[in-house]
């Protein structure tokens, strides 16, 4: 990826990590990592994967931090949203 | 098909729940109390003779044609206006009332032309009925008296006659021939709401004035047409009437322009549009329009239509005019050998929120089933994708709570980036008839938009906000409502998550979040937004209206959930008067969300990840899904620059026009092996194209529509496609080129698959919404009748959400480069990138765009009124003409995107909704100076489009 494209994608993730620093029910970083996995697709996921990797310039705290349990579970599929529950809708 | 006729009961429904009982020439009848005399004889089948009077506006009592007796009382009471009584006997035709009546009409005769055989309304005209109706068969009074009727009288003018108005394109207004039943007047008061239209003069001298009285074109008219349809002559008439006629058939069909999904009668003379009436029967419309769908279908048959399909090796080559079967076999082999040599992911597709439901359905099916991947996604991102998400996590379900009548019965109407009387004119009019009947009104906008004052309309308050300051704004507003103890507590228990709310509330109420506190941020003083968030809470039933100004923004999810918050601790939802109301900008925004649209869920949204779900698609379609969310919109333009996503199917969206930064989408087209666009012109897109297949209009297919209230309603074909195919044709065309095996034969077999993967759609089919006429999602075997009204015993997601939404000042700031806010919108004549509109008359009203600009900022950089101005921002800049305006604020200049020179996009940035990565088109930080005349951008653009737009035939003639 180009530094473009990852400058582009640290700011997405920054702006959905200060969303969800703010919420406390529930804990933000699980929500912001379950953003990332239903709606980003894998190639996107991927770049910051590898950006965090490599030390993670310029992103959040909360953003870091929600990118690292991405890496743990790979895919949408591991998302752990209830049906019904809103994100089914997104 | 016959001519479709609806009744005419002469006066408006009463909603009376107390029934009467009386005596019609003999024939018992019960009506509901308040019903006029006319009305409930037409119940019974009988036709009071009448010309003031139709059913779309109240009574007037002013033609004395309908006079009745009733027994025991004396005189012959006009039938309008008398309201039934219990017991009463009426006699609606004796010889007293048969001389009274010939009387009238002699009268009225006497001073009307004889022309009927060369008349354009013969055949469909009032006067000449009641002529009939009542028997007459003499004028007594002769023609030699004062007249309006002739230029002449004996060789000397006539200064009572007036020449026909032919100013509008679309109907003329022809003084002669009116009989000043006022029904024009009433209609533009009563249905639309403009009060455009009076009456000059007294008795005899008595004209329908447009204006003071101007042509109608120098008027305040907005050219809706419901004078026209009110007019019981050939007074007021459309123009494709006189030069065609009188229709002979006539379908049911759904407007294709915005997303209040007017129903109308498309009359028809053989395949030929004669003209299109507002359908009565019509839940979103009511019989009323506006001047696009009533009057803007000219583009289906303009000269710049493309009807055959064109490809070319590459962009800079002309296009070549070939056969569906080369076309088609081009476009696949060239999908395939991009998907081989860069990978299964590196194509997808974009469906379109103009075309229907089942073409939406079948492209998205397309990718999943053909391209394997999830790369689908829909022009819904670029408008109301933040409401998809931001509803979905509040409710449970990504759609407006209401239907459209919910606002009879609202008493506090609370509007947010919204403008209704332009961009959603048949539901502003019906927003302003509720204001005049007392409701009250909050505006939040930066703009003073018409309904902050227009005629018998005022807002109680208009906030003028910066743009960008939304969530400061319902945050500010939740503070006033949590501090001052107006959250209705009850329902929060009841209905909401409690732990939720308590955070949400400790939040709001924090001293930061208070009006005082942001007053500088919002630039609204705080006593305005108190006092509005009091009202919104206090005054009754308050419902909220919003656009894409709260979606199109950095925050446009977040404020749509601070919108959802502000309901749920008012208790604002589950009834009529109230909810969480989205304006969908274009006709099937709604529908071409519910079909699977975007890459991460399937259709009826469920998530792409869900093992049910998709195991239901794939046994149908007999295939594997990816469960891995695919690329939305700007996310393909950023991977086909970096070069790993290179070819793309777009029905139906003009992406280059319309997505902002302009300049960026260019570069990433430029990239791609392969763009197919299918369309009914040559849009700005297909500069970029391989492929173009010629698109249908609405009114050359079948299908469905489904509008801002969830209402599902036909599509209905009235011609034979000039390009040869409907759209879903076309889809299916290349889906089986693919090998994909499809074989539809019917747009109702698409609909059929829908219901049968889709929950929410179980129990739609074509032929149910012909037997109910439309029918609100979810329709199911809870709720078979569908539901007009959402979350009235529980949300759909169990416990309501509420979220605490923290205002993020936006990157796109003002400083000493750009000090200027640039915010934009559409206007009434125009429909999103114009591609339409610009294609009908409807260019009279709005040749070019304009950047409206607040005196004072005009002054500072010495712009006059009609300058050209140069309009710079970090992404790029363009000139257009300067309008100098106090509807904007200092600080902020606006503009709209109809006209593809403006290139209104080429300012706009990439950045984008923290959610779905819908843009930020609301937002710009821009310089605006004086200029001679258009940019090199601007040249250079017309260069390449001129240069694109080459067809190889075409050429090799002219030479």
């Amino acid at each position: 990826m180009s530094h473009d494209s990852v400058d582009k994608l640290v700011k997405m993730a920054n702006q959905i990590g200060k969303f969800f620093v703010a919420q406390k029910h529930p804990e933000g970083v699980a929500s912001m990592t379950d953003h990332l996995r239903k709606f980003w697709d894998p190639r996107m996921r991927d770049a910051i994967i590898a950006h965090v990797d490599h030390g993670g310039a310029g992103l959040d705290p909360i953003a870091i931090e929600a990118v690292k349990r991405l890496g743990q579970r790979a895919g949408a599929a591991a998302s752990g949203l209830r049906p019904g529950e809103g994100g089914a809708d997104g | 098909m016959t001519l479709i006729k609806e009744i005419d009961y002469g006066t408006p429904e009463s909603k009376s729940e107390k029934l009467v009982t009386l005596t019609i020439d003999g024939t018992s009848v019960t009506v509901p109390e308040g019903t006029s005399i006319m009305r409930a004889a037409m119940e019974i089948g009988t036709e009071i003779p009448k010309l003031c009077a139709t059913d779309s506006i109240q009574a007037f009592g002013s033609c004395r044609l309908c006079v009745i007796e009733i027994e025991g009382r004396n005189g012959t009471p006009a039938s309008c206006t008398t309201p039934v009584a219990p017991g009463i006997s009426v006699k609606t035709q004796t010889p007293r009332l048969a001389a009274i009546r010939r009387g009238v009409m002699e009268l009225y005769i006497s001073d009307h032309p004889l022309d009927c055989l060369t008349c354009a309304a013969n055949g469909d005209c009032e006067l000449q009925d009641m002529a009939g109706a009542v028997g007459l068969r003499d004028v007594r009074y002769g023609y030699d008296g004062a007249n309006h009727v002739f230029a002449r009288n004996n060789g000397d003018v006539n200064f009572d006659w007036k020449p026909k108005d032919e100013s509008n394109p679309y109907f003329s207004y022809d003084p002669s021939k009116c009989i000043v039943c006022n029904r024009c007047v009433r209609a533009c008061e009563e249905v639309q709401g403009t009060f455009a239209l009076t009456i000059s003069g007294r008795g005899f001298d008595s004209r329908v004035s447009p204006g003071m009285d101007e042509a109608f074109m120098e008027s305040e008219c907005v050219s809706c047409g419901t004078c026209v349809q009110a007019c019981p002559t050939a007074t007021l008439i459309e123009k494709s009437v006189i030069a065609v006629g009188q229709p002979e058939h006539s379908a049911v069909t759904t407007c294709a322009y915005c997303g209040v999904g007017c129903t109308f009668k498309a009359e028809m003379r053989g395949e030929e549009v004669v003209r299109m009436v507002p359908w009565k029967d019509g839940k979103a419309n009511h019989g009323h329009s506006c001047i696009k769908g009533r009057f803007a279908y000219g583009y289906a048959h303009h000269g710049d239509r493309v009807l055959n399909p064109m490809i070319r090796e590459s962009i800079d080559q002309p296009w070549r005019v070939v056969s569906w079967d080369e076309a088609i076999g081009f476009a696949v082999d060239r999908l395939k050998a991009t998907q081989e040599k860069y990978g299964k992911n590196a194509v997808g597709v974009i469906t379109s929120s103009r075309c229907t439901n089942e073409e939406s359905y079948l492209v998205q099916k397309f990718a999943r089933q053909g391209f394997k991947n999830n790369n689908t996604d829909t022009c819904a991102r670029v408008c109301h994708s933040p409401t998809g998400y931001g509803l979905a996590q509040a409710f449970g379900t990504s759609a407006g709570t209401q239907d459209f009548d919910s606002v009879d019965d609202a008493d506090v109407i609370l509007v947010m980036g919204a403008n209704p009387t332009d961009a959603h004119p048949v539901f502003g009019s019906r927003m302003k008839k509720r204001l005049r009947e007392g409701a009250k009104l909050i505006v939040i906008d930066p703009r003073r938009i018409d309904l902050v004052r227009s005629p018998h309309i005022e807002a109680d308050y208009h906030l003028p906000l910066k743009p960008g300051t939304n969530v400061a704004m319902v945050t500010a507003l939740a503070h006033v409502i949590v501090t001052e103890n107006l959250v209705n507590l009850d329902f929060v228990k009841s209905r909401c998550d409690w732990d939720e709310y308590q955070d949400w509330a400790a939040y709001v109420a924090l001293p930061t979040n208070s009006p005082e506190a942001l007053e500088a941020t919002l630039g609204v003083p705080a006593t305005d937004v108190r006092a509005a968030a009091r009202l919104y809470a206090t005054g009754g039933n308050a419902a909220i209206y919003y656009g894409l100004g709260v979606t199109e923004h950095a925050q446009g999810s977040t404020t749509v959930m601070g919108i959802a918050n502000l309901a749920m601790a008012t208790g604002n939802l589950g009834r009529r008067g109230v909810g969480v109301n989205p304006l969908r900008g274009q006709n099937n925004v709604q529908g071409s969300c519910d079909m699977g649209s975007f890459p991460h869920e399937l259709p009826g949204y469920r998530h792409i990840s869900n093992d049910a779900a998709r195991q239901a698609f794939e046994k149908d379609w007999g295939i594997s899904l990816d469960p891995e969310p695919g690329l939305r919109i700007p996310n393909m333009f950023d991977a086909a620059i970096e070069g790993t996503f290179k070819g793309l199917y777009v029905q139906g969206e003009d992406i280059l026009q319309s997505d902002p930064d302009t300049r960026h989408v260019s570069r990433a087209l430029a990239n791609m092996d392969i763009v197919i666009v299918q369309d009914l012109f040559l849009v700005e897109t297909a500069n970029y194209a391989h492929v173009f297949l010629p698109g249908a209009t609405f009114l050359e297919k079948d299908g469905t529509f489904t509008n801002a209230e969830r209402r599902i309603q036909r599509v209905t074909k009235v011609m034979s496609p000039k390009n040869g195919y409907a759209d879903w044709e076309v889809t299916q065309l290349l889906a089986n080129r693919l090998g994909l095996n499809w074989n539809y034969t019917d747009a109702s077999q698409i609909m059929d698959e829908i219901a049968r993967l889709t929950p929410s759609f179980a129990g739609v089919s074509f032929k149910r919404l012909e037997e109910v006429g439309s029918l609100q999602w979810p329709v199911n075997a809870d709720s078979p009748d569908g539901m007009p009204i959402m979350h009235i015993n529980g949300f759909a997601r169990g416990k309501g959400k509420f979220v605490v939404t923290e205002y993020v000042p936006t990157d796109e700031k003002v400083g000493p480069r750009f000090p200027l806010l640039l915010t934009t919108g559409r206007i009434l004549s125009q429909y999103n990138v114009g591609a339409q509109t610009r294609r009908t008359e409807n260019t009279q009203w709005h040749p070019e765009d304009v950047l409206e600009i607040h005196p004072h900022d005009a002054e500072d950089r010495g712009v006059r009124d009609g300058d050209w101005v140069k309009v710079a921002s970090r992404a790029g800049e363009t000139t257009l003409r300067a309008k100098i305006t106090e509807r904007v604020a200092p600080g902020v200049v606006y503009t709209t995107f109809h006209h593809p020179t403006t290139q209104a996009n080429v300012v706009t940035t990439d950045n984008s909704d923290w959610a779905t990565n819908c843009p930020e088109y609301k937002v710009t930080a821009v310089q605006v100076s004086t200029t001679n005349g258009p940019t090199d951008w601007q040249h250079q653009y017309r260069e390449l489009t001129e240069q694109s737009r080459r067809i190889a035939s075409t050429i090799d003639a002219a030479e």
